[in-house]
């Protein structure tokens, strides 16, 4: 695809069929955020067969843990952390229905082979951009796990919230093809 | 003796707390720019450009650069002729860092290593204290990214391993943590000393304005020569590929061991914050 593509969760299979690795994503809509935490609990619960505290079918969950909100602001600063740690769950998401995570740097081979499979895509924000970030989002409300502070699962409301697709639904890595078109080889 | 009241530490690191989460050094800003200025890839360029943006309107807005405003790490150089009244010195940092990052409104993201429980106000902060000749009380804090933190590693190589072996061990590790500790870094180095040394060196070395050169000739050199091939990985700004991976590398060295060459790495994120203030 080209230029700028818009997604509105909820996804389904032909919203993600056609992004491919490097496409910018703008997103309106709802997205739902969660990291380390949150995710050990939520894999708790899939494991012990018992509901989870929010429906994840066709939605996009974002790896960030915000600053707090001033008075008079929606939320703080809201930029992605590191999504690695969310590999050893994210599988079992993606199982639930999951269709869309958004963090920094890469996943695992396991995650992008349960991508594949599950046809959801994996998308980068600007890490330490998240200042800038935060003006897209325009609402803000916690969902589950407040004891967990900047942990817990809230839904954002965004507007144009920008990404970049990373891993798409072939398995292509974007981190990968940037690196290997920019590097110099010694010796 | 020179009486510093406790109650000025509070203040002064609760100011640098705050001033720190929402202004980008200009030695930084300075980098991001002439990183804009030899960066090739387009994808790159525009995340430099919005980290440029990001730093300007988080300083006009009060706003935190980065929602992860960090573990607390402060050094204090204490001088011996200094008498410290109203309160412990440990007690009075962690005021200041509790007031900070409670009035800032700052993340708290200190939490129990097991139970993963909140302690809250964002303290204990981790607290280096050297004592000095003089009456004056140096401190320095940093909010320490846990992203980037977490790509950094200590090393005992083989003496034998030599300065190339150092160069290949930290180019290595650069390369290894790609996007994860939002590129483009700083790169502390420390060498030599012990195990723990090394570890503490490669962090001072990080509060060095962004371009210094160590004043050891050779270092200053080593300094280049690991830029360089950092910069040849191809990372790039955000880990998207590119030219710009790091803005600079600063080393420290001490002597070690005949048996030992610790080598040590601290990786800094470009949301470089960090303040220092004399008493």
């Amino acid at each position: 695809m080209s230029g700028e593509i818009i997604l509105t969760p909820p996804l389904a299979d032909e919203d993600v069929r056609d992004l491919e690795a490097g496409d910018r994503v703008l997103i309106t809509g709802t997205i739902l955020t969660a990291r380390d935490a949150a995710h050990q609990r939520l894999a708790r619960l899939i494991q012990q067969g018992e509901d989870l505290p929010v429906d994840i079918r066709g939605q996009i969950i974002y790896f960030v843990g915000p600053t707090p909100t001033r008075p008079g602001e929606v939320i703080g600063s809201a930029g992605p952390t590191t999504s690695y740690r969310m590999d050893p769950f994210t599988g079992l998401l993606l199982e639930k229905g999951l269709k869309g995570t958004i963090g920094k740097g890469p996943r695992s081979r396991e995650v992008i082979e349960s991508m594949v499979r599950h046809k959801a895509v994996y998308f980068a924000a600007v890490g330490g951009a998240a200042a800038l970030i935060s003006r897209r989002i325009v609402s803000s409300e916690i969902l589950a796990y407040e004891d967990l502070g900047p942990e817990a699962i809230r839904r954002l409301t965004v507007r144009e919230f920008p990404v970049l697709v990373v891993n798409d639904i072939r398995g292509n890595d974007l981190y990968e093809k940037g690196v290997e078109e920019y590097r110099r080889i010694h010796r | 003796m020179r009486e510093i009241k406790a109650e000025l530490i509070t203040s002064t690191l609760k100011g640098m707390v705050v001033e720190s989460a929402y202004h980008l050094g200009e030695d930084v800003i300075g980098a991001l720019k002439a990183g804009l200025e030899r960066e090739t890839s387009p994808q790159g360029r525009e995340i430099l450009r919005q980290l440029l943006e990001n730093a300007r309107i988080a300083a006009q807005g009060r706003f935190p650069l980065c929602q992860d405003t960090g573990l607390a790490v402060v050094f204090a150089e204490l001088g011996q002729e200094v008498s410290i009244a109203g309160g412990g010195l440990d007690a009075a940092i962690h005021q200041g860092i509790r007031e900070g990052y409670g009035e800032g409104y700052l993340r708290k993201s200190m939490c129990h290593p097991f139970t993963r429980k909140n302690t809250g106000d964002n303290t204990p902060a981790v607290i280096h204290v050297k004592v000095v000749p003089g009456d004056r009380l140096k401190l320095i804090f940093a909010a320490k990214g846990g992203g980037s933190e977490n790509m950094s590693r200590v090393t005992m190589l083989r003496p034998s391993e030599g300065k190339a072996g150092i160069v290949d061990y930290v180019v290595g590790r650069v390369r290894e943590s790609g996007a994860n500790p939002c590129p483009p870094v700083i790169v502390g180095v420390g060498i030599g000393g012990s195990f723990e040394k090394a570890a503490l060196f490669a962090k001072e070395s990080l509060f060095r304005p962004l371009g210094d050169r160590s004043p050891d000739p050779e270092l200053a050199e080593l300094e280049d020569e690991i830029l360089e091939k950092i910069n040849d990985l191809g990372i790039g700004p955000g880990g998207f590929g590119g030219r710009v991976t790091a803005l600079d590398v600063h080393i420290e060295m001490h002597p070690c061991h005949i048996a030992s060459l610790p080598v040590a790495v601290n990786i800094e994120c470009h949301s470089h914050r960090h303040g220092e203030k004399v008493l």
